[in-house]
């Protein structure tokens, strides 16, 4: 057995995702980041929203709660501030995180709670059957867009940033390596942290926007994925589709639970 | 013995949450419950309990579900828009049979209402305000003194049954000051988190039923890898196809509360033992029903009062006693007329129903209900 896998409920898989689906693929780099961590399965929590992402949780031999749509983030708040000893994971997608759980989102980084977010990117409501996202890149189709969408998406990565996450990267499926690296660097920073894995969703995304060969999908993000600092150098009208990967941002700060062990301290709690 | 203080409803509830051992709060501000909240953020990091001010509704009865299964008992408090938002996950509690408190101080609706004024408006909402069926248990205090007791009532049921529970105030109770004696610690009764009863290599299973159908579900962080979903699911805590088991779980979730009805339901009788006429009050609104139901007695009509405490589940067996031996029933609400039709279920037209509503901002007169009482006894029914 491989050594990841004790980290998988055996008796729960073969998993629900379509063939193709780069879903896995981020769910084994984040088992991988948690073994490199040293986080053992008793002290770490997989908390889900709901969307294709969100099944992972249940494939996860840890303590795991699938909430609902949108609230991952609120629920992980809870368990992080009521048991700070817990390491706290939360896995979600483009839509349950940036439309129904954009609030949560938000301000689940601005109080900079000690989570790690990785949300599963594939531009699309994969669950229930392929409509728009606030993440669906302008003018491709989608169910609900069959003339391709007119809405501008939001990028998750600048969104957390800018509210106050202490821990911002992307990576895709493609870089699978790079991936786990920014899940462990995530892991690794004691604050709100974001990780965008860009997956490929080749049945509810790709069949609609001429990519259906998930192989292609990956080649896509091979070919389009620029590390930071190279893109750094790239000049705005070079950029076309190529979207930037590797660590985006970096910050400390205080986070939620140490800020509030200093409230328990003046109020007189901890005596 | 603890020396009396001028207390508010609200203020009691959050000190009564707090010695039934609720260490994690999180909330949003709504009038007329922000004191609940207000008070939390003051007492509970003295406990070394934590308050958290959360974005919204919806995110604060998140956050008070993950503390619960955490470990930590938890509550959270809204009035009626923010109790509509609130839904969503008071169902996935039901569902996920997560232990926690919901308070909702009631005011005017429907929509934004009338925020300062009082109302009994939420009573359905309480009841059959999430989606799908559920079992639901709702405590309605009227006095600052029950507002203290019955939230220690809320926490403790919550706990014993895996179950959100309504506290269902209202802004009378909520906003009155009244001179109060709180318990002595050592008359508080607790009821600690149930915990599994066997190890994970012995065959745990989060979602096996105890004897008293409530499963040992075990908190974060023990080891046990449990898995909660807001899904139907097995006892493994794994989501199911399976037409038979949706169906027994959603049954059992029904009668985990409704076996252990005569413990859940609590109530007060006055002036019953010759009543021919009754008036059933909850909340608030029972302080006016009790003054108006003495001086109809002191002009000797023979009236008697019934006060429920515990508004959900209903009181069938107890109404139908009574609807049995009267001849009529009054029933004052701060609504348009919600309670009273369970009253006339439960009666079962053994005896005249009648509804006294009133939804204009302004709470009942003694007079108002003396009058109804009067106008009753004068109908001669049976």
């Amino acid at each position: 057995m491989r050594s990841f896998e004790k980290y998988f409920r055996q008796n729960r898989l073969p998993h629900l995702w379509c063939p193709g689906c780069g879903n896995g693929i981020a769910m084994k780099a984040i088992v991988q980041a948690v073994e490199r961590k040293g986080f053992t399965q008793d002290n770490t929590v997989i908390v889900s929203g709901i969307g294709c992402s969100s099944r992972a949780s249940g494939y996860m031999d840890f303590d795991t709660l699938h909430t609902a749509h949108g609230r991952a983030i609120p629920f992980a708040t809870g368990i992080k501030l009521a048991n700070p000893e817990l390491n706290v994971i939360v896995i979600t997608g483009d839509g349950d995180c940036t439309a129904i759980g954009g609030n949560h989102f938000i301000h689940g980084a601005r109080r900079n709670v000690d989570l790690t977010v990785v949300l599963f990117n594939n531009d699309i409501y994969g669950m229930t059957g392929g409509q728009a996202s606030p993440m669906t890149p302008l003018n491709k189709k989608a169910t609900t867009a069959p003339y391709g969408t007119v809405d501008r998406p939001f990028d998750a990565c600048h969104l957390a940033q800018a509210a106050g996450a202490t821990f911002v990267a992307r990576s895709t499926a493609y870089h699978v390596t790079h991936l786990t690296d920014m899940i462990e660097k995530g892991l690794s920073n004691k604050g709100f942290s974001l990780i965008e894995a860009v997956v490929q969703c080749p049945t509810a995304y790709g069949r609609k926007n001429k990519m259906s060969d998930p192989s292609k999908m990956m080649m896509w993000m091979r070919d389009n994925a620029v590390m930071k600092a190279a893109w750094d150098k790239l000049p705005a009208g070079d950029r076309g589709e190529k979207f930037e990967i590797g660590v985006l941002y970096e910050d400390q700060y205080t986070d939620y639970a140490a800020a509030y062990e200093e409230v328990i301290d003046k109020a007189g709690g901890n005596k | 013995m603890n020396k009396p203080r001028l207390m508010q409803g609200n203020e009691a509830c959050a000190e009564g949450a707090i010695a039934a051992g609720v260490r994690f709060f999180g909330g949003y501000p709504i009038t007329p419950s922000t004191e609940i909240a207000e008070t939390m953020a003051k007492l509970l990091p003295q406990v070394g309990g934590k308050f958290v001010q959360m974005e919204d509704e919806i995110a604060s009865i998140g956050a008070v579900l993950g503390a619960s299964l955490a470990g930590k008992k938890s509550l959270t408090a809204t009035s009626g828009p923010g109790f509509s938002l609130k839904q969503e996950l008071i169902g996935y509690a039901a569902c996920a049979e997560i232990p926690a408190v919901i308070v909702d101080v009631q005011r005017v609706g429907p929509s934004t209402g009338q925020p300062t004024s009082p109302s009994q408006g939420d009573v359905m909402q309480a009841r059959w305000g999430t989606h799908g069926d559920h079992p639901m248990i709702a405590l309605a205090p009227w006095t600052v003194r029950e507002a203290y007791d019955a939230a220690i009532l809320a926490v403790n049921f919550s706990e014993r049954f895996r179950t959100p529970v309504i506290l269902l105030m209202d802004e009378i109770v909520g906003h009155l000051r009244e001179r109060v004696v709180l318990p002595e610690p050592n008359e508080i009764e607790t009821y600690p988190r149930r915990k599994p009863k066997c190890t994970r290599a012995e065959g745990y299973q989060p979602y096996t039923p105890d004897d008293d159908l409530v499963p040992n579900v075990a908190n974060f962080g023990e080891g046990y890898h449990i898995h909660v979903t807001g899904l139907i699911h097995d006892e493994t805590g794994f989501p199911v196809g399976s037409p038979k088991i949706t169906e027994d779980s959603i049954r059992r979730l029904h009668e985990k509360i409704m076996r252990a009805e005569d413990e859940v339901i609590r109530y007060d009788e006055f002036f019953m033992d010759d009543a021919e006429y009754v008036v059933l009050s909850y909340g608030g609104v029972s302080r006016t029903s009790y003054e108006a139901v003495e001086k109809a007695r002191a002009k000797g009509l023979k009236v008697g009062m019934l006060r429920l405490m515990t508004v959900w589940p209903f009181a069938d067996k107890i109404v139908a006693k009574i609807a049995k031996r009267v001849k009529g029933i009054l029933v004052p609400e701060l609504n348009y007329g919600q309670l009273v039709h369970e009253v006339e279920r439960a009666a079962a037209g053994q005896c005249h129903v009648e509804l006294l509503a009133k939804y204009n901002m302004e709470i009942f007169t003694p007079q108002e209900i003396e009058d109804a009482i009067e106008k009753l006894c004068a109908r001669g029914d049976k």
